[in-house]
């Protein structure tokens, strides 16, 4: 691979990544925070392909500095490994995979960790109260949906159909990447959504039920949730938690 | 003194290679052979991504893409700090800034650690970059294993991941700059300078500052960054085939525990801002194989070896990398036996 080359393939990553950053497909794989490193790492890689192609188009007229190049045109082994820098490139640019869905989710057991004990803020204001899967089924394990009380919550996530034939509603908790994605899982009672397909984005609004079951993965423990009412809707703009 | 001796720097020339012979002759360049490659898969889009339908295989690509986004901040700006080394860093600034004797050195580098806030990534180009300014080998390694492990945001972030368990945070931090500081000393006893070989490298003595500068940023993303690529697919590969199922099944024996989630480290090659979490998640595994886990993942991973392959050479990587697996295993179950 020789240096014009290699110039190219920093192009375009850096290019991929620019692009995926400006818009929200970034957001597919890592966490929002990580924005303006993006932004600054593409046009960095794009700074120093358009500085090796200058120096080389220089190299290339100017006699003078040819004699600094100690020819190694030729001899001097340039990485050939740099080539496998095209597959990222394509990944973002042609294929743009999905974000992880029902599958992802399926494979791994719910996530709470080790949790948090019982100083749980008061939930949010407004009826019903916005909240988060996983804030939900923490405050409904951990301390028994003691601060969510009597309160209608609305869950945002989207439908998983394990095998089984169990339906939960999963959201996909990121800390860093796509590759630490844990799925967090609540099951629904009463009025629950029927009729979907895995995947399938749902807006959840409903009251905490004591009723609970395990995952078949870990066999932690997952919450109920007595649904109220449900529709359908499009994806968010970010998919995780 | 014989440990200086056996200390001695890597020989930083090498006889050039004879000049490949070109698969189309002289005529075709890699440009012309990209260019057709990338006309060929814009135009064959539909059918490629089509073939990718299949969730596992998508899921892959997820990951595998993730991995890469995650790391290219992490990675650019690494070699950056790197090319900032090699190029415009006096050599005689290492002399004052680490203590003469090497084995004073590898604490101070462990330590130093603490100050580069980053992940695994960009910490092996800096330690080539330290080599080959002339910091003492032993010393340059101590730090590219410390660093990704010890610095602020890996720990801040351990001790979010671990609410119930503060001790957590020491033991890690303790088990790291342990395991660091052994191999540094243990490299210094046993290491042989030719198991590193760094790639020679004219572009760095280049007249111009400016042009060197850029030279081994390019080389070192290139280089770097392809073996990143061959890292990220076996992490993609690993985390897609590797049911979380079969794994619990081990979580009840305390020494097979302790393996799996050692080797899990190994091949799941998470960035060490984000490993603290996976590792809560692990809740049925014991605190002490979820410490190995978190002892284990900044300093061996698939990512980093294939990383070390590159830029130190593969006899480097094939020694260094099972002494630190073992190394770390047994100062993080020590370690751990102390705390619980």
């Amino acid at each position: 691979m020789n240096r014009q080359a290699q110039a190219v393939v920093m192009l375009l990553l850096g290019g991929a990544v620019l692009k995926a950053s400006l818009g929200d497909l970034y957001l597919r794989y890592v966490k929002e925070g990580l924005r303006p490193f993006l932004i600054g790492a593409s046009l960095l890689l794009v700074a120093a392909a358009v500085m090796t192609l200058w120096y080389e188009l220089r190299r290339r007229t100017d006699p003078v500095d040819e004699h600094h190049d100690h020819g190694h045109g030729g001899a001097h082994r340039e990485p050939r490994v740099g080539w496998l820098l095209i597959l990222p490139v394509l990944g973002l640019l042609l294929v743009a995979p999905p974000a992880l869905g029902s599958y992802a989710a399926g494979q791994s057991g719910t996530a709470l960790g080790s949790g948090q004990t019982s100083d749980f803020p008061p939930l949010p204001g407004g009826d019903p109260a916005n909240i988060s899967v996983l804030d939900y089924a923490s405050r409904a394990v951990f301390e028994g949906g003691r601060s969510i009380g009597d309160r209608r919550v609305k869950l945002v996530g989207f439908i998983l159909i394990e095998p089984g034939g169990a339906q939960y509603l999963a959201r996909i908790v990121l800390s860093c990447c796509a590759a630490d994605g844990r799925p967090v899982k609540v099951a629904m009672s009463g009025d629950a959504p029927a009729g979907l397909a895995s995947d399938t984005w749902v807006e959840v609004v409903g009251r905490y039920s004591d009723r609970t079951t395990t995952d078949p993965v870990n066999g932690e423990k997952i919450p109920f949730l007595e649904v109220v009412e449900w529709h359908e809707i499009a994806a968010p703009k970010n998919p995780y938690e | 003194m014989t440990t200086v001796d056996r200390e001695a720097r890597p020989a930083p020339h090498h006889p050039p290679e004879p000049p490949r012979r070109r698969l189309f002759g002289d005529r075709i360049g890699s440009v012309e052979v990209l260019a057709v490659l990338l006309v060929l898969l814009v135009v064959f889009r539909g059918p490629i991504a089509g073939a990718i339908s299949d969730p596992r295989l998508q899921t892959w690509t997820t990951v595998f893409v993730a991995v890469m986004v995650q790391a290219t901040p992490f990675l650019v700006f690494g070699v950056a700090l790197s090319a900032v080394i090699a190029v415009f860093v006096p050599r005689s600034f290492w002399a004052r800034a680490l203590p003469n004797h090497p084995a004073l050195a590898v604490p101070v580098a462990s330590c130093a650690g603490v100050v580069l806030p980053g992940c695994e990534c960009g910490s092996v180009p800096i330690a080539g970059s330290l080599i080959r300014r002339g910091v003492t080998p032993s010393a340059a390694l101590a730090f590219l294993l410390a660093a990704p492990a010890i610095n602020p945001i890996v720990l801040a972030s351990t001790a979010v991941a671990f609410p119930r368990n503060p001790e957590m945070v020491v033991g890690r931090g303790v088990a790291s700059l342990i395991v660091a500081m052994i191999m540094g000393w243990l490299w210094l006893r046993l290491g042989r300078a030719d198991w590193i070989r760094l790639p020679h490298r004219p572009d760095l003595d280049d007249t111009s500052k400016g042009r060197a500068f850029w030279a081994a940023l390019r080389h070192d993303v290139v280089h770097a960054g392809g073996f990143l690529v061959l890292g990220a697919m076996a992490a993609a590969t690993i985390n897609v085939v590797v049911p979380e199922r079969w794994l619990l099944t081990l979580a009840d024996n305390p020494v097979l525990s302790v393996l799996a989630l050692a080797l899990l480290a190994v091949l799941l090659s998470i960035c060490s801002e984000a490993d603290a979490f996976v590792a809560a998640s692990l809740s049925q595994f014991s605190l002490t194989s979820r410490l190995v886990f978190l002892v284990v993942g900044p300093m061996v991973d698939l990512k980093l070896i294939s990383m070390q392959t590159g830029v130190f050479g593969r006899r480097f990587a094939l020694r260094f990398a099972p002494t630190t697996f073992a190394v770390a295993v047994l100062v993080a179950v020590l370690v751990g036996g102390v705390l619980w």
